[in-house]
């Protein structure tokens, strides 16, 4: 059997492009991924999407998206897509030992968290090193812990700790943050929250778990160490595009687009953080996804 | 109703405690998996339904259970700061310690690479 239309990724971009390719009557297969619903899952209160005055959960909206999706016909698959076949119409998905076909693919396998790649790092992951305040914040309660970042994800990492946490040290390599200024204000504002500026972290330190951090100050070069309990990393995303294959990325590893929404293949188009560097809001994804779901229902239109 | 919903607990994965982790994992005769969780952990309910799986599967080669990070003081004992966190405990020891949410094939890999 051939889908019309496959989405490979389950984040606001890629259950939009559903929402709108069942409406249109497309046969739609979702690849949801093992992590389903995107960075929306490891936030807590969102803000900024509109509809919502008092704010939403970042997973309740994930929730409420693929109800929603469902309820046109789309069907999903919970796993991650193993290789993408794009040399040729029908385009291959495959998921393990499966593989699925279609004429067309939105690809929306959106952006992973970048670590900071210091020595310490990597083995201490899920051992005071996080990306998820909160999913692991309940875990600092009465410790000290450190966020480094500067954009409204590090601001509301750093707010969702002081909950939990005796004192957030907030660490940015530049003088001043990119977040809005509403966050910033909150985080200024917020008696356990300490801001090191033009600092970066060189090491973390520790045998088992996270017990110090190296700080070293990018003016005056001067490094210190610092008792710590955890490390929240939000620096930005890397886009998850190292399993496609025969597609066009730009230097950056993002999916590189022309007029809009169209990649390098014909009948595959791409939506939200895997190929958005500027904007990676849910509302903009959410975008994205209805643009590319009505480009590959005229792309179908059109064979 | 869809099917990312966490289940109620399989009868194959065991609720393990404070009081009963000594007796039903340091020491079991088996290789024990065991997944540390909370509530509120969204990736928990993804992880949740496949460990349910995997104690199917892999019924009388491996121990199944899960700790409520909560209401127990054991993760702290194991440095666990991160759920979902997935530990195998053989003889005793940690063997193998697998954070956030992952496949199902990722999973068995690092199952059957210590059993």
């Amino acid at each position: 059997m051939t889908y019309d239309v496959i989405i490979i990724g389950s984040g606001p971009a890629g259950l939009t492009a559903a929402i709108y390719t069942t409406r249109a009557d497309l046969k739609t297969l979702v690849i949801t991924g093992v992590k389903w619903g995107g960075q929306l899952m490891l936030t807590t209160l969102v803000e900024n999407f509109p509809g919502f005055p008092e704010g939403i959960h970042g997973p309740d909206l994930m929730a409420n998206m693929r109800s929603q999706a469902e309820k046109f016909g789309a069907e999903f698959i919970n796993d991650d897509f193993t290789s993408a076949d794009f040399s040729k119409p029908p385009f291959k998905i495959s998921v393990g030992s499966k593989t699925y076909e279609a004429k067309s693919v939105i690809i929306a396998t959106g952006a992973d968290t970048k670590w900071l790649g210091v020595p310490g790092e990597a083995e201490k992951i899920g051992r005071g090193v996080s990306s998820c305040a909160p999913c692991d914040a309940a875990f600092f309660r009465n410790k000290n812990v450190a966020v480094v970042g500067g954009g409204d994800s590090a601001m509301e990492e750093a707010l969702v700790l002081s909950k939990f946490a005796t004192h957030v040290i907030l660490i940015h390599r530049r003088d001043s943050f990119k977040a809005s200024e509403i966050m910033q204000k909150r985080v200024k504002e917020n008696p356990k929250i300490n801001i090191l500026y033009n600092s970066e972290i060189t090491e973390i330190l520790g045998d088992l778990k996270v017990e110090k951090i190296k700080i070293r100050n990018n003016q005056s070069e001067e490094v210190k160490e610092l008792p710590i309990d955890g490390v929240f990393v939000s620096i930005g995303h890397i886009p998850n595009t190292s399993k496609l294959k025969n597609i066009a990325l730009t230097e950056q590893g993002f999916v590189k687009i022309h007029d809009h929404y169209l990649t390098s293949v014909d009948g595959v188009f791409v939506a939200g953080d895997v190929h958005d560097s500027d904007y990676k809001q849910a509302i903009t994804a959410a975008g994205f996804g209805c643009s590319a779901a009505l480009e590959a229902q005229k792309w179908l239109d059109e064979i | 109703m869809t099917d990312f919903q966490p289940k109620a607990d399989g009868p194959m994965v065991q609720i393990l405690t404070d009081q009963n982790f000594q007796a039903e994992v340091l020491e079991s005769k088996i290789p024990v998996l065991v997944d540390f969780w909370a509530e509120w952990c969204h990736p928990c309910r993804i992880v949740g339904p496949i460990v349910e799986e995997l104690a199917t599967e892999y019924d009388g080669r491996l121990k199944v259970g899960k700790v409520n990070v909560d209401q127990n003081q054991i993760p702290g004992d194991y440095a666990v700061m991160s759920i979902p966190s997935l530990l195998i405990f053989k003889d005793g020891k940690v063997v193998k310690t697998m954070v956030g949410a992952q496949s199902k094939e990722n999973f068995k890999r690092e199952i059957d690479s210590v059993l």
